[in-house]
């Protein structure tokens, strides 16, 4: 059993563990019960696919806040040859809930932009639970308009349940640099792909969340605000965030069918961090993958995709009242 | 000065109206903008109110009751009065959160000359619970379609797109209509060559009932802004109370020249969830209007009655280069793009 177990994953905990009972036993008594073994594997199987394809959404977003998820740094030192990271907005400080900088992928040189949480209290501390400030969105903006100088594709990795709430992240703007670095992302001339790998609430996701792709991993979550938002400001009780969970339709297959992301990255059975090597592998083969389609592509061409790709609502009538308005007006006026 | 004449043309004109109900009908003096998506099928489901011209009509026609209490002072106040002043606290000048209505029939000269997008309505994408019923109160209590009124008019004769969110429908909040109304009027300005103005009272931010959609049009108002700016365009954001979350983290935040009303909340995320999360209570003055010009976030504050004239002055200095070279005789090349 693995040390921090979900309460729904107890019974497969719990067969998994009578398994290796009976290896022990049969391996110490010289008593061959491979076939009882088998049958009982059989039945993990099973059962392990039972308990994963029946997820609520509110596990799903258990499974995205794992302690050991693993983090921005974790996969940047998996899927890149070589990082070299990048520090400071060059106006105010260094926000260390920001990483970022510049690493070969699969051959080809990217600057890579995520949040980064701590994996303890320490950590986490240190890190402001990889809630940014406005000069960690600045420093986003900042290494994007690089890469744009160089013509490096930009990869963006989101894990963050919203923009720091605080005196200070207000006094300095946090919102106005949301908005900035919005704008910023989406005039960039160069490639940007983002993947959502854990949670992706509110403007301080969109604010390193707009690009020519979205990728989401299979138990990430994306949403306006956070359930536990949801649930205080409409019900005014935290407490039934597992209620907002369902109702924001928050799940990378409610995201794909609102088609706010464009694919889902499958994750290893029970969630990225049983299996980080596994997880990072799936993401860089779609990240070499979207980038190399995108990289042919003519800058204004470019650009011009992707604003299309935020107004283009033939392929979503869900996002308005039947009979929509047969197309979007966003090629008018460019 | 260049265009004085015209001007005070139109002062006339506006002070002939200004006591009487604001809604005669003048035509245009210039030919419609036109819409980006000729031939589009409009919608049905929410009827828009006509008037005999066929025009939409937006919002209630007064406010209820003869008495307003002063949300700052709590003074008792004769509406009538209070509406004189604008709907600014004859007693403490605090300003009165106002319908979308009231605002354009402040700012303009013989308010919307046309508006845009009337009846274009979102859906309920996540099916959220009671939302569509949430919609329905909102359009009973507010007589709009939707959060935000966005069209045509002049300012002291300047023409202008702009639009106006309606705090009280909804808390003012953002979905994929408000989203893609304001969108679809940097368009249309961008390809009228109109400066833009738009007043925002959207406490409610992004709309949590269309969830990660409304968040979307975070992106799809800030790329519209991005191609009107790119195009050369003016864009007024004046920022009224209150103006929160997604709506200022987004075309809020984007305008060249940023205005605030007095004591306007304007910030992120709300006062309640920042006590929540640092434990303390908060200064007094956080978030308001005075706060953001302080930190360098707005460029002025403006009283609500100075407003109309503040606007009219800002566009008249943004008038495009050709026109006051024509009038001083001075040959100058192309503006700088």
């Amino acid at each position: 059993m693995t040390p921090e177990a979900f309460e729904w994953e107890k019974p497969l905990a719990e067969l998994e563990r009578r398994i290796a009972e009976l290896r022990s036993f049969s391996e110490e008594k010289g008593i061959d019960l491979s076939g009882e073994i088998a049958t009982l594997e059989e039945r993990a199987v099973a059962l392990r696919q039972e308990i994963y394809r029946n997820l609520t959404p509110w596990q799903r977003v258990q499974i995205a806040r794992h302690p050991r998820r693993p983090t921005a740094l974790d996969y940047i030192s998996r899927i890149c040859d070589d990082f070299i990271e990048l520090h400071g907005d060059r106006t105010f400080r260094d926000d260390p809930a920001v990483v970022g900088g510049i690493g070969l992928l699969d051959g080809i040189p990217v600057t890579i932009i995520g949040t980064q949480k701590g994996r303890d209290t320490k950590e986490n501390l240190a890190r402001n639970f990889g809630l940014p400030h406005p000069e960690g969105f600045r420093k986003a903006m900042r290494l994007a308009r690089q890469a744009e100088k160089f013509g490096r594709p930009v990869v963006t990795l989101i894990d963050i349940v919203g923009a720091y709430p605080g005196i200070e992240a207000e006094e300095r703007g946090q919102g106005l640099v949301i908005a900035e670095s919005i704008r910023t992302f989406s005039v960039l001339r160069t490639p940007v792909v983002c993947a959502i790998t854990g949670e992706a609430g509110s403007g301080g996701a969109l604010a390193i969340g707009v690009g020519d792709r979205v990728l989401m991993m299979e138990y990430a979550w994306h949403s306006v605000i956070s359930p536990e938002g949801c649930a205080s400001i409409l019900w005014k009780d935290a407490g039934r965030a597992p209620e907002a969970a369902a109702a924001l339709r928050l799940t990378a297959e409610e995201c794909l069918r609102l088609g706010v992301v464009d694919e889902i990255l499958p994750e290893p059975p029970g969630g990225a961090h049983r299996d980080p090597d596994k997880a990072a592998a799936v993401l860089k083969e779609a990240l070499v993958r979207h980038i190399a389609e995108l990289l042919p592509i003519p800058p204004d061409e470019l650009v011009r995709q992707r604003q299309e790709r935020y107004r283009h609502h033939r392929s979503r009538p869900h996002w308005q009242m039947p009979p929509g308005p047969a197309s979007a007006p966003a090629a008018t006026g460019e | 000065m260049p265009g004085e004449s015209r001007h005070s043309e139109g002062g006339f004109f506006n002070n002939l109206f200004r006591s009487r109900p604001r809604y005669v009908t003048v035509q245009p003096r210039s030919a419609p903008v036109e819409a980006p998506a000729a031939g589009e099928p409009s919608l049905t489901a929410v009827p828009v109110r006509r008037d005999e011209r066929g025009r939409p009509v937006y919002g209630r026609e007064v406010p209820d009751g003869l008495w307003t209490k002063c949300e700052a002072c709590g003074q008792i106040l004769y509406t009538k009065e209070l509406a004189k002043n604008l709907y600014v606290c004859y007693r403490c000048q605090a300003h009165q959160r106002i319908s979308a209505r009231e605002r354009l029939n402040q700012i303009l000269d013989q308010g919307l000359e046309e508006e845009f997008d009337a009846d274009l309505v979102g859906g309920d994408p996540l099916q959220f619970p009671e939302y569509q019923e949430k919609l329905r109160q909102a359009r009973e209590k507010t007589q709009l379609v939707e959060a935000v009124v966005c069209g045509r008019g002049r300012i002291e004769d300047e023409p202008v797109c702009v639009g106006v969110l309606d705090f009280a429908f909804m808390g003012g909040s953002m979905g994929w209509a408000v989203g893609e109304k304001v969108a679809r009027l940097f368009d249309r300005a961008t390809a009228a060559s109109l400066p833009v103005i738009i007043f925002s009272s959207g406490g409610g931010g992004a709309r949590m009932q269309e969830g990660v959609v409304s968040l979307m049009q975070m992106a799809t108002t800030t790329q519209a802004i991005a191609r009107f700016s790119a195009a050369g365009g003016l864009y007024i954001a004046v920022l009224t109370d209150p103006t929160m979350g997604g709506i200022y983290a987004s075309f809020g935040s984007l305008g060249d020249v940023i205005l605030a009303e007095p004591g306007a909340r304007i910030g992120f995320t709300g006062p309640r969830v920042i006590e929540q999360t640092i434990r303390q209570k908060l200064p007094a003055g956080f978030q308001t209007a005075e706060f953001l010009l302080k930190n360098g976030m707005v460029d002025a504050v403006v009283d609500r009655r100075e407003m109309r004239r503040f606007l009219a002055r800002l566009l008249r200095l943004h008038r495009k280069r050709g026109e006051w070279c024509d009038s001083r005789s001075i040959r100058v090349g192309e503006a700088p793009r």
